[in-house]
């Protein structure tokens, strides 16, 4: 199974410097070949959950937290503690699946059209340098190989925004790249500090927080807390988000809120509540309160919004504020949640923000008041657009309403005053989630149409598209998808709290 | 798994089938789409009718999903008293899909309405039929999401759109406690299976929570307001979800989790409460109507304040039976509306009149259905609405979980609104058939000026609904008169847990005010012919129609406060914390700028400075090295 492993990260890898060596005039058939190359990347991905053998009940007796399904363990640099240490486990699978899936559906998306700033070749190299980055950070065992792509996965999404985006896209791109290197710097040094002072990177022996002392803990976490939340990003520390979605091109935004995201939430389960479990339990109320005003804050803000992407990208906060609060709870139900939470905003913010490229692209615009009547004049778009918002806002039976739903449920099973308070917010703030998803809707698909919109949808759309809405519907449905083999390695995580 | 389950299945998934169905008008696109939404809703109504001919319990669990260690459930658990109201559910909406091929035949969106109304039926027997609470909440949204796509269904009315929006945003805002009240019973249950949270002691805020999400989807005060303004919806949508279905559905779920209620004084104490201000508020309100359909909606408001009142003095019979008879006269009332709409072309009864030679059908439909509304004997209303006043006279004497002062406060409250039901019902009913037409409205006839004689246009004939149209009403017309003699059948009495009926003189004094109202209503009709008996009311009247302008405290207290609170965290999040990153970045560039200029400056003022650091240093070196 370590042959999957090393698959997952090598095709696509593979794939960029293939194209990077492709003639530049064949641009149609670098395209598709990189394309390929996304699709090939998904068989190992699909390979791998049977390596997972149920002997999770075992796993009391077995002092290690995390149990990967498959692993990779290679010593590289001895000097620095640094091991090529790969594992896939059921924390991270579903993360790894929506990745390799967001990827293709990108890189098909990318052979029908390629936006406007520079060749479609380019841009799939840079999404299949982007996927192994991702895919590494996933899979990483290693604090110090996971701080490695971690970073990889910063300069072709710069390269992204600043190539193929929209007006004010070099401002935007520094933005986001100055910032989450700002970030980058507190986690290099959250992750030397813990691997100096444990003497080992290895995250399998470091989850529990064995050999940290309390203070370390502490100093550790908060490093993680701010480097993962600029990541997420939890407000305050949000604001290059907006700008470089507003941005980037369609499949740009696409992976940056489906899965570049995901990266900050994950990396505050694995490394966070992981390695430093003292440090979570103390800094928990703070983060859960944080995570609060984050719903409350992009739901108002997202009442205000005028632009379509802008507004979609805003809410993201809200939502990534669900996940950061089932998080914070510490609490097993809060933190599958969280992961569930996860796995669906990537779902249905990329179905949004698919859509919201195809609106723009066919009304020539972006602004909420200049559009309106699209249920009129491209009646499918608008259904799809209804069907996603209303996925978005949380409607039960449908992926996004169990992230959410469960946050709430595990605040109030935490119980205490601050925890009620914090999950009444977090219902007030779904609530208004509602508010400006039927705002959205009300400006865009109702009313009179003020835009000649193409009503067709072209093949290429609905192969990009119609994944990502069966799969909201299924995972609304069985979200044991997702689920079914996080409940250990969770509990295995919240151990450290009871 | 039984048989039950497929009561919800197969119209959700029929309805999920449907809205895959391309839209478009010509008739090879509407065929199918109409033979999905009734297949479903006839499969429905089969099975249920099969499940209560066999007359088990439909009980049935598997295991969901588990979240931490909360386990959910999937489940059916549909006893007698859930299969009378899914059977209610299923033939309403079978009534409802037949009437809308003929109400929509010139729709070219009839297709995904059909598949709305499949999905939206589907979801309501799924509430019904539901086992476990976190299924019971898929329903209940599912249901409010149709709801709102039905709203605002129909493109010609500018207010539809923000009708929808208001009606899932006012009940979403009850869903906020809803989901909190949820939240509470499933952590201390470690289970969202209602027969496990039914066995743990509840605790007092959950269940008032839950009451939250109860007045959001069944419009009682104060989150009623969306449901008058819902009639911008399609007249069958009206019948089906906004009288007949989604309205009831909180009742039904504070049924369900009756036991639980029944141990908690203070939640029936806010139910009571919310009840009795419910049934005024609509009644009153519904008499200053000018909108066929908004005095329907608001009497609505009024009779689910009978339900819930049942509910809060303790009888959850009487408030089940209520809802079945008021299912069946309210949707006969809505469809029926729907035909003199259809003919006259208009809501408004300030431009109906005269309509009663017309339209037969109609009108006799109209009489059952506003009789049964006012509890005039023998019809449906009579027998469920004694019940409810039977329960609350016997409220008021203590010995159940219900305070004593709620059962005066629901009693009184519902006796009043008998006298004023019959005034508004009789209001209606004169105002639309009896009399002559306005439909030339105001300003008199068109009049044309010819050679002969002077002559004003002939209005067009209304006339009786098509067959479609027709037999639905005919259909919901049994019940209304026929299911208050159910009472009497000992079947659906035990399934019910109805007491035997009895007649006492109890019976008389609201059959004296039922008559007071009615006559009230008549005379003044009869003393000023040709006037609104609404225009007694006097300078209470604007007051009434705009519904106790609770409208417009919402908007002030509560739509203004969120937008200008919106409008302050957007400014904040651009003025303090954007700008906050924006002027380190600024402040970084700028103090490089002065450092880049500092190493451009000239070369004697460089020199000066090395040799002021010189000379510097070379003082410190001295200071330091005589201190040591």
């Amino acid at each position: 199974m370590s042959v999957a492993l090393i698959a997952v990260l090598l095709i696509p890898a593979l794939g960029a410097a293939v194209l990077a060596l492709f003639p530049a005039g064949k641009d149609h058939a670098a395209r598709v070949t990189g394309t390929i190359f996304a699709a090939a990347a998904l068989v190992p991905i699909v390979v791998l959950p049977f390596a997972c053998n149920d002997t999770w009940t075992s796993y009391s007796v077995n002092p290690l937290a995390v149990r990967p399904w498959a692993e990779l363990d290679v010593s590289w640099v001895p000097a620095l503690r640094l091991d090529f240490h790969l594992g896939v486990d059921g924390v991270s699978y579903p993360l790894v699946a929506l990745t390799g899936l967001l990827t293709l559906l990108c890189c098909a998306y990318t052979v029908w059209r390629v936006p406007s700033g520079g060749s479609g070749r380019t841009l799939i190299a840079l999404l299949l340098v982007l996927e192994t980055g991702i895919l590494g950070t996933f899979l990483a065992l290693d604090l110090i190989l996971f701080f490695l792509f971690f970073e990889v996965v910063l300069l072709p999404m710069y390269a992204v925004i600043a190539g193929w985006g929209g007006e004010d896209r070099r401002r935007a791109a520094r933005k986001f790249v100055l910032y989450t290197l700002f970030g980058s710097v507190l986690l290099l040094l959250g992750v030397v500090l813990v691997a100096v002072t444990a003497g080992t990177g290895d995250l399998v022996q470091l989850t529990g927080g064995a050999g940290l002392s309390r203070s370390t803990q502490y100093a550790a976490f908060a490093l993680f807390a701010v480097a993962f939340a600029v990541k997420a990003p939890l407000w305050p520390l949000h604001t290059w988000l907006p700008d470089a979605h507003t941005q980037a091109p369609t499949v740009g935004s696409v992976i940056l809120a489906g899965v570049l995201l995901k990266m900050g939430t994950y990396g505050l389960i694995r490394i966070g509540v992981g390695v430093t479990p003292q440090g979570a339990e103390w800094a928990a109320p703070v983060l859960g309160i944080l995570a609060a005003a984050a719903i409350l804050a992009g739901a108002l803000i997202c009442l205000r919004q005028t632009e379509l992407k802008r507004l979609i990208a805003y809410s993201s906060v809200g939502h990534m504020g669900f996940v950061l609060l089932g998080i914070a709870t510490l609490t097993a139900t809060g933190l599958q949640a969280a992961l569930l939470g996860n796995v669906a905003h990537g779902l249905i913010t990329g179905l949004l923000f698919f859509l919201a490229g195809a609106i723009k692209d066919r009304a020539h615009t972006g602004e909420l008041a200049d559009l309106g009547g699209l249920r009129e004049s491209a009646p499918r778009l608008a259904a799809l657009l209804g069907f996603a918002a209303i996925a978005s806002l949380g409607l039960p039976g449908l992926a996004g309403f169990w992230g959410e739903a469960f946050a709430v449920v595990a605040a109030v099973e935490r119980g205490g005053g601050l925890w009620v308070t914090l999950a009444v917010l977090a219902a007030i703030g779904g609530a208004l989630t509602a508010a400006y998803f039927l705002r959205l809707l009300r400006k865009v698909t109702h009313g009179p149409s003020k835009q000649t919109v193409p009503a067709e949808i072209s093949g290429a759309e609905w192969l990009a598209w119609s994944p990502l809405a069966a799969l909201t519907l299924a995972v609304g449905l069985a979200p044991t998808l997702v689920l079914a083999a996080t409940s250990a390695p969770v509990r295995a995580l919240t151990e450290a709290f009871r | 798994m039984t048989a039950a389950a497929l009561i919800p299945a197969v119209p959700l998934l029929l309805g999920l089938i449907g809205l895959l169905l391309k839209p478009g008008d010509d008739e090879d696109r509407r065929r199918p789409a109409a033979i999905l939404g009734i297949t479903g809703a006839a499969i429905a109504l089969v099975v249920t009718l099969g499940c209560l001919i066999t007359g088990r319990t439909q009980e049935w669990t598997a295991h969901w999903v588990s979240l931490g260690d909360i386990q959910l459930t999937l489940g059916v658990s549909a006893g007698h008293a859930a299969l009378y109201i899914a059977l209610a559910v299923s033939v309403v909406a079978l009534a409802v899909q037949v009437y809308s091929v003929a109400y929509l035949h010139d729709d070219p969106r009839y297709a995904p309405y059909a598949a709305q109304v499949s999905l939206f039926t589907g979801a309501m027997l799924l509430v019904v039929t539901s086992g476990d609470l976190i299924t019971l909440l898929v329903g209940w949204e599912v249901m409010g999401a149709c709801s709102y796509l039905l709203i605002g269904h129909d493109r010609r009315l500018p207010e539809a759109p923000a009708a929808a929006v208001k009606a899932f945003l006012v009940t979403r805002v009850g869903d906020v406690g809803f989901l909190l009240g949820v939240a509470i019973l499933i952590v201390d249950a470690r289970t969202s299976e209602i027969s496990a949270v039914l066995a743990h002691p509840p605790h007092p805020a959950a269940l008032i929570l839950i009451l939250a999400g109860v007045a959001g989807k069944s419009a009682q005060f104060p989150l009623h307001t969306w449901l008058p303004d819902a009639m911008a919806g399609p007249t069958p949508i009206s019948a089906l979800i906004h009288a007949a279905t989604m309205v009831a559905a909180g009742v039904y779920v504070v049924f369900r989790l009756y036991p639980l209620y029944d141990q908690s004084p203070a939640a029936l104490a806010v139910l009571g409460v919310m009840a009795a201000i419910t049934i005024l508020l609509g009644a009153l309100s519904a008499t200053a109507q000018d909108d066929l359909k908004r005095v329907l909606a608001w009497s609505t408001v009024s009779q689910i304040g009978y339900m819930t009142g049942a509910l809060a003095v303790g009888s959850p019979a009487a408030a089940l039976f209520h809802l079945l008879t008021h299912a069946a006269f309210k949707a006969l009332l809505f469809l029926a509306a729907g035909a003199v709409i259809h003919a006259v072309g208009t809501n408004y009864l300030s431009r109906m009149g005269g309509l009663r030679e017309h339209m037969p059908v109609t009108f006799w439909s109209f009489v059952v259905g506003l009789g049964a509304l006012a509890g005039l004997p023998p019809l449906a209303g009579f027998w469920s609405k004694e019940n409810v006043l039977t329960a609350a006279a016997h409220a008021t004497e203590g010995g159940g979980a219900t305070p004593v002062w709620v059962g005066w406060v629901v009693w009184i409250a519902a006796l009043f609104a008998v006298a004023v039901t019959a005034w508004y019902a009789t209001r209606l009913l004169l105002r639309v058939f009896f009399g002559i037409s306005r439909a030339h409205g105001p300003d008199g006839p068109d009049w044309e000026v010819g050679f002969d004689d002077a002559r004003y246009t002939e209005p067009e004939a209304p006339h009786d609904p098509p067959a479609a149209m027709r037999w639905p009403i005919l259909l919901l017309a049994v019940p209304s008169v026929l299911l208050g003699l159910a009472a009497y059948a000992p079947g659906f009495r035990t399934a019910l847990e109805l007491e035997d009926p009895h007649l006492s003189v109890a019976v008389v004094l609201p059959l004296i005010l039922l008559a007071a109202g009615a006559t009230a209503a008549w005379w003044l009709w009869r003393e000023v012919p040709g006037v609104d008996p609404a225009m007694a009311l006097g300078r209470a009247r604007p007051l009434l129609a705009s519904g106790f302008r609770l409208d417009e405290m919402q908007d002030r207290f509560l739509v203004r406060p969120v937008r200008a609170l919106a409008r302050a965290v957007t400014t904040v999040d651009e003025k303090v914390v954007d700008a906050a990153v924006e002027g380190t970045g600024r402040t970084t560039s700028t103090v490089g700028a002065a450092l880049a200029y500092a190493h451009r400056i000239p070369l004697p003022a460089a020199a000066a400075a090395v040799l002021a650091g010189a000379l510097l240093l070379g003082t410190v070196a001295v200071l330091f090295g005589a201190a040591a």
